[in-house]
């Protein structure tokens, strides 16, 4: 026996626009007042900001004054300097030369972030591209005029010092990494020394050591130029780090791994280059570029020691008489810039880790 | 059996050494890594030595007690030109010591709020973090550092058109000024309850614990934390008299005289240091939180908990486990961040480091005691996170 039951209304919807403001903006007495909070801020600090940087903002004036009359931001400066911050000190007529090294060490980064480049072929690629790079700005030989480096600058030397970085010290982070995991205690002490030694230190101070004790420290009328004096301090600093980022990878691979090459009769080396790495550094990759990002933002810190990266040579362009008083767009710019590379090697690093990730996610 | 083993050991062939015999390789290895060590170390000490003597450089540590001959801008303690080295050195390391520990419980404070803030129900909320997150960890801190720093000396106006925030608080391009309490014993005291809040808290926290684990009744540890942080200084201040007048910031020619100062460059390097490691730390949190078993959530919101009583009870403490290593280095590069205060003028001890090799040429020494400093620090935080790590590890069987 049934009987028909009135049916019940149906419920409040939970779906549309309103369903959604009401689920995600109100859904209790505190979260309402956040979101009023965060409304009231952002109506407080966008619309100001928006006319500064937008509507009274000046992007053709030829002259400071004209371009500080309307009261807003000042985007004509970043017309008149941009050469200048781009490319610092390098000469004028040649400045396509390290626009085509920029180029070129994009195009390394972003194809080795193309899982089907994971190969030895990654080797010389970053080869080639690195003595192209070498040759497009020293010059000197394919009838290009000789520019000394002390005359580099801006974005491409940012991304030479965080690539060359990277890449040289890559091998050796590797190196300390099995070095410190290895069974020997003479070796493994030393390896420790040195990665928490240097881990231990800011990067500053390695700076500070490689301007001012590195000449000390070689034989009498020998010397490195400073450009490769801060070159190597970056290496020393990333091996470092590298080494316990690869040390992670290399703690993540099943004991079984290491037995089963042991049982195989492998020797240290085979076991290593055939079985160990090629899984540990794989699984490393998303660490790694997060570690690129790092040393990508840390090669600003050679400013301090006077060379003309990205930031230095926007330093420079602050300081003409000419066109006193434009930091903050100055600096918005230039931030603008290394975000967009850091962003999206960080996305890419997420999706990456995405795509790697086969254990267990909600 | 003992018989047996004897008689297996005299049946093996005597060792004698072979290249494939792994142990002597490994003997050879390692003696060649360390001559190598060795011989590159002498080589670089024994050049380092020659050019020192060549220039006439002497090595040690002496020019510490020579007068410096420097004034520094802003210092914990008193400091003229006429003082020593070591002196200046010290007031360096207090200057970091200071800006790090402020600089570490603001930006633990703000990146666990941005932290939770992220996996916030609230859309908006969640994506205002998500945006501070993104925006900060992207962009050098260096670069930060001089935005702050021109934001503050470029467009804020000079003394005498200085912005009011509140009466007595004045915020102009030569920093920000604040009324301070006049020397008087009564703020002394309400320093002793300041620090005597946190021992009593210690107390009460044991107390608790051992009353809950006998009875089960818990005991309001938040709110009496709360008001024993607030009760102890203010219950100080009214034993010493409670005086009222301040030390209010006036005018005077070109500057304000009085008052306590947050200079342009301390401004500058703690806004930036705490901005930029709160966009790590929130990040640290975040993945601390979601490292927590989903079945948490719904078991505790089973058991009628509500998102915030399950959030601090629940999930916090199990997240604090996986949030402990990596907040650790987040310390640990805040401290050493800190270096960039060189950059804008603030004088920490690389700076001053820095000015005292400038002067006296001792390099290697200075960038010793740059070295010995950061070493120093760097493990001091981590043997205490390593202490509290210990402490709240989970106890397994």
């Amino acid at each position: 026996m049934t009987t028909a039951t009135e049916s019940l209304p149906p419920p409040t919807s939970t779906t549309g626009p309103i369903a959604w403001v009401r689920e995600r903006l109100f859904s209790s007495p505190l979260n309402a007042i956040l979101t009023i909070l965060s409304v009231w801020l952002i109506l407080m600090s966008l619309p100001p900001f928006i006319e500064w940087a937008l509507i009274k903002a000046n992007f053709t004036a030829a002259t400071s004054q004209e371009c500080r009359a309307g009261g807003g931001a000042c985007w004509a400066f970043i017309g008149v300097k941009y050469r200048l911050m781009l490319f610092g000190l390098y000469p004028y007529d040649e400045q396509w030369r390290p626009l085509i090294a920029t180029v070129i060490l994009i195009a390394m980064i972003v194809v080795s972030t193309i899982p089907r480049f994971w190969t030895v072929i990654l080797l010389p690629i970053w080869v080639g591209g690195l003595i192209a790079v070498s040759v497009l700005m020293w010059g000197g030989v394919l009838g290009l005029r000789y520019v000394e480096d002390t005359l580099w600058g801006g974005l491409p030397l940012t991304l030479i010092l965080s690539t060359f970085g990277i890449a040289i010290a890559f091998p050796f982070g590797v190196a300390l990494a099995l070095g410190r995991r290895s069974k020997m205690p003479a070796i493994k002490t030393l390896c420790v020394l040195y990665i928490e030694l240097i881990r231990g230190v800011p990067l500053i101070s390695m700076l500070f050591m490689s301007s001012v004790m590195l000449p000390l420290f070689l034989p009498e009328g020998f010397s490195i130029d400073k450009l490769l004096r801060a070159q190597i301090a970056i290496i020393l600093f990333a091996a470092a780090y590298l080494a316990e980022v690869v040390r992670g990878g290399l703690q993540a691979i099943p004991k079984g791994q290491y037995e089963g090459a042991d049982s195989l009769g492998l020797s240290y080396g085979h076991k290593m280059g055939f079985i160990i790495l090629p899984q540990a550094l794989k699984i490393v990759i998303p660490p790694l570029v997060s570690l690129f990002i790092a040393v990508f933002k840390d090669t600003s810190l050679v400013v301090i020691i006077g060379i003309y990266d990205l930031m230095q040579s926007t330093k420079v362009a602050l300081t003409d008489p000419a066109w006193r008083g434009f930091s903050i767009e100055a600096y918005i710019f230039v931030s603008m810039i290394y975000f967009v590379f850091c962003y999206s090697m960080s996305k890419y690093s997420q999706n990456l880790e995405k795509r790697l990730a086969t254990g267990h996610k909600r | 059996m003992a018989d047996h083993q004897s008689k297996g050991a005299q049946s093996a062939p005597p060792r004698r050494l072979s290249w494939n015999d792994p142990d002597v390789r490994s003997v050879v290895y390692q003696v060649v890594a360390v001559s190598i060590v060795v011989m590159v170390a002498w080589f670089l000490i024994s050049n380092t030595l020659h050019n020192l003597s060549i220039r006439n450089i002497s090595t040690g540590f002496d020019f510490l007690g020579r007068e410096s001959g420097f004034a520094i801008g802003e210092s914990p303690i008193a400091f003229g030109p006429e003082n020593t080295y070591a002196r200046a050195i010290l007031v360096g390391l207090l200057n970091t010591i200071r800006v790090a520990v402020i600089g570490i419980i603001l930006a633990t404070i703000i990146g666990t709020v941005v932290g939770i803030a992220r996996l916030s129900k609230n859309w908006l909320i969640a994506k205002l973090s998500m945006i501070y997150v993104e925006v900060i960890r992207n962009v050098p801190l260096l670069l930060q550092l001089f935005f702050w720093y021109a934001l503050i000396t470029e467009t804020l106006p000079g003394p005498r058109s200085a912005i009011t925030i509140m009466p007595g608080v004045f915020m102009s391009n030569r920093g920000i000024k604040v009324p301070a309490p006049t020397d008087h014993g009564a703020f002394d005291l309400a320093a002793i309850g300041f620090l005597l809040a946190f021992v009593l808290i210690g107390i009460m926290v044991n107390l608790a614990k051992k009353r809950q684990d006998a009875t089960g009744k818990a005991f309001p540890v938040y709110r009496a934390g709360l008001a024993l942080l607030v009760g102890m200084p203010v219950l100080g201040w009214l034993i010493g008299g409670a005086p009222l007048e301040l030390d209010v910031p006036k005018l005077q020619g070109f500057n304000f005289v009085g008052g306590a100062t947050l200079t342009p460059e301390f401004a500058a390097l703690l806004f930036g240091l705490v901005l930029y490691t709160a966009g790590f730390i929130a990040e640290v949190v975040r993945s601390g939180i979601q490292a927590v078993n989903y079945g948490q959530w719904e078991a505790a919101s089973a058991l009628g908990l509500t998102r915030s009583q399950t959030l601090r009870l629940i999930v916090l403490p199990q997240s604090l486990r996986v949030i402990i290593p990596p907040m650790t280095s987040q310390y640990l590069n805040l401290t050493k961040n800190s270096s960039l205060a060189v950059a804008i003028g603030y004088p920490d001890i690389v700076s001053i480091a820095n000015t005292t090799l400038n002067q006296t040429g001792q390099a290697i020494e200075g960038i010793m005691i740059i070295m010995a400093v950061y070493l120093a620090i760097s493990l001091s935080i981590s043997f205490f996170m390593n202490w509290y790590n210990k402490h709240i590890a989970l106890v397994e069987r």
